[in-house]
């Protein structure tokens, strides 16, 4: 399916090989894995492992994005559904605490959407709100504290693994497929990349815009809400003030690098996973290189700069000749 | 007068919070607490203020709370370490935020790219530079910060203003009469009003640009130093998040996100209300400082809501249509 993986994934790809092989020269065992105990390690499989949260975030973002929007409270709607997944782990079975985060990830993605799309507030405003109360929210639920919690169920959602695949990143790749089965197998994408394009027009031509902003919020919301749960599931607590703090802008990040563009219209679903990749590549291969890991603001700083030149509008000159380029290119 | 209607809500909401507060902790009526609430936000003050520039025209400066982190370390570095007087120190580090903000303004203008995403990297790239600097706290022992701190005027009823409040206020009257009185501030409003139309207009809107966000990078590094004498340290990871406190003082405080309207008094009421919020909590010991997050946040909903409201009411004086608002 070529709308899947479009050939402008190329760039991307190409990226993500030079990271690797760099990863490869600063780290020699970079690409060993080992199996122990059913599950998979190895320094590839950890930044899978460690993606994954961002990944899953990038995968509702990209959507939002798509129609033009932005979602800056998913790093404060991982706190909050951690925090209620950590404290009913211990007392409720699996699904009953899984229901309850989702579920609440599912309400603070209906809020925002219905700020969005009722109410038609700036979606960045709009977010805002969330991202400053959600904080506030999620230490109400821990009442100020990191809850842990020994539950095995939900330990075996951060540290499992199916087949020798850590459980985190089989989730990933399930939401992937299932997001991508949803928007591409049916014309459900096109219509939210329509959205994203103009608005108005859109209305105008059928499409049910509003229906369509309220649904990329709320999917970003559930996303927000496994990322979370699966953060808190991972470290076996809920820390309301640091989980999944500045990841908004990871998320961001990698949708930009997955080539989606901010201005909305169009999207893909597995570069932005991509995306998310890269960031986790670099990450690892910046710790792994025994630089200090604050080095990796920096590179992601620069490296926010230089996609978004090359996406630059008055880039496009630029942008033209390498895509010729690469369309000459077989 | 411009935005009038919103500001003389947020006075409105000050006053009457004020009053609710004082009827419950009587002390908070005193020239002792407002003293304490002036000096505790005063760096918020003053970053909210270049704030307001940048939002009133229609754009967002996501990296303030990274250069005051940037400056703090940079300024106790360059005392403590490099053995280079104060004020030079505080000299060279307004003069590279404010070249940083220039360049994000440049950036933004040439390549035509979301001011958001362009101070996003902004944010990124002070924050790792600060960290580059030095991870650890930094004291700062030199005489002037504690001449400086020791420094206050007295208010009657036993209050201390103090020289970082005095700062701070001279800064919003200094922001009142550039946006009120100058053609800048005439410009910034147009900018916000549209960038073509005031383009058409003969604003040259490159200049414009870069000169705003050059103000709020240089009020930020401003707002850094006088975090500095709060603190008397330098540390990487002071001020992580005062990008949305002062997003959510300007929006309080009645100016438009869209941009176009806005007032500098309105930011500066909105800045003590978030300070009255936190002195109610003080006060009352029993609620947590989340409290604080939760209250911003329903402020900030309600005052983004009537926004929406005025907004809406402007553009469509008819009877709202059906299934406008559920």
């Amino acid at each position: 399916m070529t709308a899947l993986l479009p050939r402008r994934g190329l760039a991307q790809i190409l990226a993500l090989i030079v990271i690797l092989a760099v990863d490869r020269v600063v780290s020699p065992q970079f690409f060993d894995l080992r199996l122990q105990d059913g599950r998979l390690f190895g320094s590839l499989i950890d930044v899978l492992n460690r993606g994954t949260p961002v990944a899953l975030l990038s995968l509702g973002m990209v959507l939002v994005i798509a129609t033009r929007g932005i979602d800056l409270s998913v790093g404060a709607v991982m706190a909050i559904c951690g925090a209620i997944a950590a404290s009913l782990a211990d007392s409720h079975g699996l699904p009953v605490v899984l229901a309850a985060a989702l579920g609440a990830g599912l309400v603070c993605g209906l809020w925002n959407g219905f700020l969005v799309a009722v109410l038609g507030m700036q979606p960045i405003v709009a977010t805002l709100i969330l991202m400053v109360a959600g904080r506030g929210i999620a230490q109400l639920i821990t009442e100020g504290r990191i809850v842990t919690f020994t539950s095995p169920d939900l330990v075996w959602l951060g540290n499992g693994a199916i087949l020798g695949v850590p459980v985190p990143v089989a989730i990933a790749l399930g939401m992937l497929i299932l997001t991508g089965a949803v928007v591409r197998g049916s014309a459900l994408g096109l219509l939210i990349e329509a959205t994203g394009g103009n608005a108005r027009a859109s209305e105008l031509a059928g499409v049910g815009t509003r229906a369509m902003i309220l649904a990329v919020y709320v999917w970003c919301g559930v996303c927000a809400a496994l990322a979370g749960v699966i953060a808190a599931a991972d470290i076996m607590g809920a820390d309301a003030n640091n989980a999944g703090l500045w990841l908004e802008l990871d998320a961001i990040l990698a949708v930009v690098i997955g080539g989606t563009s901010l201005f909305g219209g169009r999207f893909s679903l597995i570069l932005a996973v991509l995306g998310a990749l890269i960031i986790q590549t670099m990450n690892t291969g910046i710790l792994l290189s025994g630089y200090p890991p604050e080095f990796n603001l920096l590179v992601k700083a620069v490296v926010v700069l230089a996609v978004l030149l090359l996406q630059s509008p008055k880039l496009s000159g630029f942008a033209g000749i390498m895509a010729r380029l690469r369309r000459t290119k077989p | 007068m411009k935005g009038l209607p919103p500001v003389l809500i947020t006075a409105i909401v000050l006053v009457a919070g004020f009053a609710a507060c004082a009827v419950q902790f009587p002390n908070i009526a005193s020239t002792r607490v407002v003293g304490n609430l002036l000096t505790d936000n005063a760096f918020l003050g003053i970053v909210a203020t270049g704030m307001t520039f940048v939002i009133i025209s229609g754009g967002i400066d996501l990296s303030v709370g990274s250069v005051i982190g940037f400056t703090t370390v940079f300024v106790a570095l360059a005392i403590e370490r490099w053995g280079i007087p104060p004020l030079v120190a505080f000299v060279a580090v307004l003069a590279l935020s404010a070249a940083f903000g220039a360049a994000m303004g440049a950036i933004i203008h040439v390549f035509d790219l979301p001011p958001f995403i362009v101070t996003l990297a902004g944010m990124f790239l002070a924050r790792g530079a600060s960290f580059l600097l030095s991870t650890e706290s930094v004291p700062i022992t030199a005489p002037v910060y504690s001449t400086v701190s020791d420094f206050a005027l007295r208010m009657p009823g036993g209050g201390r203003l103090t020289a970082i409040a005095i700062i701070m206020l001279a800064i919003v009257i200094g922001g009142v009469l550039l946006l009120r009185l100058t053609r800048f501030g005439a410009n910034v409003y147009a900018l916000g009003g549209g960038r073509a139309t005031a383009s058409l207009m003969g604003v040259a809107v490159g200049k414009m640009t870069v000169k705003i966000y050059m103000l709020s990078s240089l009020l930020a590094g401003l707002a850094g130093i006088v975090f500095s004498f709060y603190t008397s340290a330098g540390y990487s990871l002071s001020a992580v998040g005062v990008e949305l406190d002062s997003i959510a003082a300007v929006v309080i405080g009645g100016t438009l996100l869209t941009g176009g309207q806005g007032s500098v008094i309105g930011t500066f009421l909105g800045v003590l209300i978030q300070g009255m919020i936190q002195t109610y909590i003080n006060f009352d010991g029993t609620l947590s400082s989340w409290w604080t997050k939760i209250a911003t946040g329903v402020l900030l909903f309600a005052f983004i809501a009537l926004q929406q409201g005025l907004v809406a009411l402007a553009r469509r004086p008819a009877a709202k249509r059906a299934g406008a608002v559920s």
